[in-house]
C-alpha cells in the first residue's frame, strides 16, 4: 500500500512537471517579469534566407518598442502553412511572401489590407504598388521586385540581340562554329514553364487575362484559347524542336543555368537569382531585356514582388500594422534584405542607394520596365499547369491550334 | 500477422488462453502474489503514467480555452481509464491491447473518419472557415480611407490603469497641430493648453487627465487597440499600427435581415447561398471569401459524372495496375534471382556482393528519383549520352512508362533481394537435397519446392509492396510528373497514377479543393482495400495448402 501511495504521489509530481515543461514554451511570461516582455509579442514568418536577414532588424524593432519579436523561418510551403495555421489561430502576426499569393490569402481571409499614407506610397516603385493592390485595396508592403531578362555571355555574343530572330541567328552561328551546343537556354522541361515563356508569348500577341474596369486582371476574359494565343503559339512553334531548335523540352529549370555557366549556350533567359551562379563560374555577362519577335509587340516579362503582410488572425494586429506600415517602409531594411538576396528593392530610395554598387540591378529593372504584374487573382492558379503543358507540347511539335484550344478549355473549366 | 487468424491453431483453444478464461479468479490471485514488483518496473510505470498525465494536463489547457467540452471529456475519460487500468492489477490482456488500440484510433481511424467527413463538404481554398469568419473578412477587407480625410498621429492613452483601464486615442493633426481625444463615444477636441505635442513626431506626448501608454504597454493590449473604433460623421477612426490613425469606412456591410452583403459605393448586393457557401450576386458573381458548408453527395456525384474526372479514370486505373504489378513483379523477380545466385554454396565473396547490392536501398529514394529524372534527359541525360541514343524518354507514352518502371526496378530490387535472402535461408536445405536425390533438375526443384515456400513467406510483403506502389506518388511526381500529356489533354498523362491524377485535380484549379480530393481518395481507398482483402484471402488458402 505504501508503495502504491508513493507511486501515485510520484505520478502526480511528474505530471505537473511534464505539463509545466510543455507549457512554458507557449505561455506568455507574466507581466512585470521583465520589462522587455511586458509588451506584446510579434511573430514573423519568412523563408530561410529572408528570416536570417530580417532578424537583426526585428530585434531592433523589439528593443525600440519594448516588445518581443520572433522571426521564424518556414522553409517549405510557407503560403499553405500560413493559411492553415491562420485558420487554426496559431499563425504569425506578419508574413513575408510573393505578391501572387494575395488572391489566395484574401479568399481565405488570412490577411488584412494595409493603409499607407499617400506620401509612403509615393516612395515605392509604381509597379510594386500595383502588384500588391487587389480588388482596389493595398494588401501588402512591397520590398523587392524581380523579373526575367536576357543574360548573355559577352565572350560568345558581344552584341545584345534586338529581336528573337537575331538571337536565333547568332545562336545558330555559334552552334555551327562549335562554340556552343545550344542556341538559347530558356527553361521548359517536359511539362513546360509558363513563367519563362511568357515574354515570348506576349511579344507574339498573346495574353492571359483581360483588364477589368478597375485595372485588375479580369478572370472572365481568358486569353488562352483565343485566336491571338493560337497565333502566338504558332510563332513559338517555329522556334521549337521541329523548327529552329531554339526552344527545347530537354532544357529544364535544373540544367538551364548550369548549361549557361558551362558555356554551352550564349543566351539565358532568367532572373536575378541566376547572377550569383554566373559570377561564381567567372562568366563575362551582360543583361538586356528579353527580345521580342521582329515586327511583333514588346516582350513583356512577369514582374513579381516580395511583400510583407499583416495576418488577419494574428494575436497582435496593432503591433503587426506598426511593423509593416511604419517600419518596413524604411530604406535601411530594404537595403539589408537586398544584401541577403540581390533582388531590386521596391523602395525607390533603397534602390537608388544600391544602384551605384551593383550595375546589374539597373539592367534588370530596365528589363522589367515594360513588364506585366504577375496576376494575383486566384484564377491564375488554374493557368500554370495547363498552359505549361500546352507550351511543352507545342515546342515538341504538336499542332498549336488544337493544343491551345484544349488548354483554354481546361483552364476555363477550372475558373469559377 | 497471419498465424492467429488461420490454420488449425484458431480452431482449438490456444494453451495460453485457456487458464485465463476458466480459472481466472484463482490463477490471477496467485499470480498477483507471485509477480514481483521490481524497482525498474515501478520506475518505468511511474514515468510513463506521469507522462500520460502530463500530456493530458498540457492538452487540457487549449481545450478549456477553446471551450471544447466534449474533447475535454474524452481526454479526461481516456486518462482516467489508463490510470485505472495500469494502477490496478487486473485486466492483464487489456494492458497489452490498449496502447495499440489507442494509437490505432488516433492515427488510423480518426484520419479516415476525418477524410470521410471532409468528402461531404466544400472544404478548400476560399471555403475554409465559418460564415462569420467570411463576413468579418469581407467587411475588414473593404475598409478604405475616407477620401481627403486627415491622417492623425496616434498616441494610445487611458484614464485608468495602463494595463486594464479603458483606452483612449489621443490624436493630433500633423498639419494644424490640433489635438483630439477619441473613444467609442466619439471624437472631441482637446484644449491646446492641456496637451503637449512633440515637435519631432507630431504626436501627443502628454495630456491632462490621461495616462499615456508606451508602445510596449500599448502593444500588450493590441486587441483592445484594434477593437477601439471612434465613430465620426464620415466613417470611423481606426488605429493603423500604434503610432498612426486614419478615418476609414467599410464599403461593404453584412445585413442579417436579408442575409446579404451590400456595397455602399456601387449599391450591389450579394446574397448568401448556403448551398455553395458564398455570397452570390444576381448576375452570378461571387465574393471571394466563402465559408465551409456541407454539400452532401455532390463531390461523389462529381467524381462519377464529371467527364473531366471519370473520362480518363479507367485508362489511368489500368496503367495504375500495370505500374503497381510491374514495379512489384519486376523487383521481386530480379531480387529473387540475385538472392538465389548468392545463395548458391559455390558462390564466393557473397558478402561483398550483398553490400554492393544493398547500396541503392541505402540512398534516399527521392534524391535518387531526381537523379534518374536527369539521367533520362534527351540532350543532357547520361543514358542517351552513354549509349549514343536519341530517345525522348519522357516524351513518348511507352518510353516514359518503361523509364518509370526501370527506375522503380533499380530502387526496389534491393528490398526484394533482402527479404528473399532471409526467406531462402529459412528453407531447410534437406528439402532441396531430397529433390536432387529423387533426380529432379534444379529448375524442377525450384519450381516445386523453393518457390512455393518462398511465396508463403513473401506473399504478405508482395501485397504490401503492391499497395504501396499503387499509391506511389513520389515515383511519378519526381520523375515524369504524370507526363507525357496528349497535346489536347493537359489533365491526364500517360504515366499518371490515380493518386497523382487526384493531386492535380484537387490542387490544380483555383487553389486546393480538399473536399473533392478527400472524395477521390475514398474511391482509391475502396479499390486498394478490396484488392488487399482479396489477395490476403487467397494467400491464406495458399498457406493452408502448403503447410
Amino acid at each position: 500500500m505504501r508503495i502504491r501511495t508513493a507511486g501515485v504521489v510520484a505520478v502526480l509530481g511528474l505530471a505537473l512537471a511534464a505539463s509545466g515543461c510543455g507549457d512554458s514554451g507557449s505561455d506568455k511570461p507574466a507581466a512585470g517579469e521583465s520589462p522587455k516582455a511586458s509588451g506584446g509579442k510579434l511573430v514573423i514568418w519568412a523563408d530561410d534566407k529572408r528570416a536570417a536577414a530580417l532578424k537583426p532588424f526585428a530585434e531592433e524593432f523589439g528593443k525600440e518598442n519594448g516588445v518581443t519579436v520572433e522571426v521564424q523561418a518556414v522553409s517549405k510551403d510557407l503560403q499553405t502553412n500560413f493559411v492553415t495555421a491562420s485558420q487554426q489561430g496559431s499563425g504569425p502576426d506578419v508574413v513575408v511572401g510573393a505578391h501572387d499569393w494575395i488572391g489566395n490569402l484574401v479568399q481565405n481571409g488570412s490577411i488584412d489590407p494595409v493603409q499607407l499614407s499617400a506620401e509612403q506610397k509615393a516612395g515605392f516603385n509604381e509597379t510594386a504598388v500595383k502588384a500588391v493592390t487587389f480588388n482596389g485595396q493595398l494588401y501588402g508592403v512591397p520590398y523587392a521586385t524581380e523579373n526575367l531578362a536576357l543574360i548573355r555571355n559577352t565572350e560568345l555574343a558581344p552584341e545584345a540581340p534586338k529581336t528573337i530572330e537575331d538571337l536565333v541567328a547568332a545562336g545558330k552561328k555559334l552552334k555551327a562554329d562549335k562554340k556552343a551546343s545550344e542556341i538559347l537556354c530558356l527553361q521548359s522541361g517536359q511539362n513546360g514553364d509558363a513563367y519563362h515563356i511568357y515574354p515570348l508569348y506576349t511579344s507574339a500577341g498573346g495574353y492571359l487575362f483581360g483588364t477589368a474596369a478597375n485595372g485588375d486582371y479580369d478572370p472572365k476574359d481568358l486569353g488562352v484559347g483565343k485566336p491571338e494565343s493560337i497565333a502566338a503559339f504558332q510563332k513559338i512553334a517555329k522556334l521549337g524542336e521541329k523548327g529552329e531548335g531554339a526552344l527545347k523540352r530537354s532544357i529544364t529549370g535544373e540544367n538551364s543555368i548550369i548549361t549557361f555557366t558551362g558555356k554551352k549556350c550564349a543566351f539565358l533567359v532568367s532572373g536575378p537569382w541566376a547572377i550569383a551562379e554566373a559570377k561564381k563560374a567567372n562568366i563575362k555577362y551582360d543583361i538586356s531585356p528579353v527580345p521580342g519577335f521582329a515586327g511583333g509587340k514588346e516582350a513583356r516579362p512577369f514582374v513579381g514582388v516580395q511583400a510583407f503582410y499583416v495576418a488577419a488572425k494574428g494575436k497582435n494586429k496593432a503591433l503587426a500594422q506598426e511593423f509593416v506600415t511604419n517600419y518596413v517602409s524604411k530604406p535601411e531594411l530594404a537595403v539589408a534584405l537586398y544584401r541577403a538576396e540581390p533582388r531590386p528593392p521596391a523602395l525607390t530610395a533603397a534602390f537608388d542607394q544600391v544602384k551605384g554598387e551593383d550595375p546589374d540591378l539597373a539592367k534588370f529593372s530596365e528589363a522589367g520596365k515594360n513588364g506585366q504584374v504577375l496576376p494575383a487573382i486566384p484564377a491564375m492558379a488554374a493557368i500554370w499547369d495547363p498552359f505549361g503543358k500546352a507550351e511543352a507540347a507545342v515546342i515538341g511539335g504538336a499542332d498549336p491550334a488544337k493544343t491551345i484550344t484544349a488548354a483554354g478549355k481546361t483552364i476555363q473549366a477550372q475558373i469559377k | 500477422m497471419n498465424a492467429p487468424l488461420s490454420g488449425p491453431g484458431s480452431a482449438t483453444q490456444t494453451p495460453g488462453r485457456e487458464p485465463a478464461r476458466s480459472g481466472l479468479p484463482r490463477t490471477s490471485r496467485t499470480a498477483r502474489h507471485h509477480a514481483p514488483i521490481t524497482a525498474t518496473g515501478l520506475v518505468a510505470k511511474v514515468v510513463l503514467l506521469g507522462l500520460v498525465a502530463g500530456i493530458a494536463i498540457w492538452a487540457a489547457f487549449p481545450l478549456v480555452e477553446a471551450g471544447h467540452w466534449l474533447g475535454l471529456g474524452v481526454l479526461a475519460a481516456t486518462t482516467a481509464g489508463l490510470f485505472y487500468l495500469y494502477l490496478g492489477r487486473r485486466h492483464i490482456p487489456a494492458k497489452y491491447l490498449v496502447p495499440g488500440t489507442l494509437f490505432l484510433l488516433a492515427f488510423q481511424v480518426l484520419p479516415v473518419l476525418f477524410t470521410a467527413s471532409t468528402a461531404f463538404t466544400n472544404y478548400g481554398d476560399g471555403h475554409r472557415g465559418s460564415k462569420d469568419d467570411a463576413i468579418v473578412a469581407i467587411q475588414t477587407s473593404s475598409v478604405k480611407q475616407v477620401p481627403g480625410s486627415t491622417e492623425y498621429a496616434l498616441t494610445i492613452a487611458t484614464t485608468g490603469d495602463p494595463a486594464t483601464g479603458d483606452l483612449v486615442f489621443l490624436l493630433s493633426d500633423p498639419k494644424t497641430r490640433e489635438a483630439f481625444a477619441g473613444d467609442a463615444g466619439g471624437l472631441r477636441k482637446l484644449d491646446a493648453a492641456d496637451v503637449t505635442v512633440s515637435n519631432l513626431s507630431g504626436k501627443v506626448t502628454a495630456a491632462d487627465g490621461y495616462t499615456v501608454l508606451t508602445i510596449g504597454q500599448a502593444s500588450g493590449r493590441s486587441d483592445a487597440v484594434t477593437a477601439l473604433i471612434v465613430p465620426t460623421d464620415g466613417g470611423a477612426i481606426r488605429a493603423n499600427g500604434l503610432t498612426r490613425a486614419y478615418e476609414g469606412k467599410a464599403a461593404r456591410a453584412y445585413d442579417a435581415g436579408c442575409d446579404c452583403v451590400t456595397d455602399d459605393e456601387t449599391g450591389r448586393t450579394w446574397t448568401a447561398d448556403e448551398k455553395v457557401g458564398s455570397f452570390v450576386a444576381a448576375d452570378g458573381e461571387r465574393l471571394t471569401q466563402g465559408w465551409k458548408v456541407n454539400v452532401g453527395w455532390k463531390n461523389f456525384g462529381a467524381v462519377l459524372t464529371d467527364s473531366n474526372i471519370s473520362g480518363p479514370f479507367f485508362g489511368t486505373l489500368a496503367w495504375n495496375f500495370a505500374f503497381a504489378i510491374g514495379s512489384t513483379g519486376l523487383t521481386f523477380l530480379l531480387g529473387m534471382a540475385i538472392a538465389l545466385a548468392l545463395h548458391s554454396p559455390r558462390m564466393r565473396g557473397t558478402n561483398v556482393y550483398r553490400v554492393l547490392l544493398i547500396l541503392p536501398y541505402a540512398m534516399p529514394s527521392f534524391a535518387m528519383l531526381l537523379v534518374w529524372r536527369d539521367m533520362f534527359n534527351t540532350d543532357f541525360g547520361l543514358l542517351n549520352n552513354l549509349f549514343g541514343l536519341d530517345v525522348d524518354w519522357f516524351g513518348g507514352t511507352w518510353s516514359a512508362r518503361i523509364a518509370v518502371l526501370l527506375v522503380q526496378l533499380w530502387l526496389g530490387y534491393p528490398y526484394m533481394f533482402l527479404v528473399a535472402t532471409g526467406a531462402l535461408q529459412a528453407i531447410p536445405a534437406e528439402l532441396t537435397e531430397a529433390t536432387s536425390v529423387d533426380g529432379a533438375s534444379p529448375w524442377q526443384s525450384f519450381r516445386a519446392v523453393t518457390l512455393p515456400l518462398l511465396l508463403v513467406a513473401l506473399s504478405p510483403l508482395l501485397i504490401a509492396s503492391f499497395a504501396f506502389n499503387f499509391n506511389n506518388v513520389n515515383a511519378i511526381l519526381f520523375t515524369t510528373e504524370g507526363g507525357p500529356f496528349a497535346p489536347d489533354n493537359p489533365r491526364n498523362g500517360a504515366t499518371d497514377l490515380l493518386i497523382t491524377y487526384t493531386y492535380r485535380l484537387a490542387f490544380g484549379a483555383q487553389g486546393a479543393e480538399y473536399g473533392l480530393a478527400a472524395t477521390v481518395s475514398i474511391f482509391i481507398f475502396a479499390i486498394v482495400a478490396t484488392l488487399s482483402a482479396v489477395s490476403f484471402r487467397r494467400t491464406r488458402k495458399q498457406e493452408e495448402v502448403y503447410s
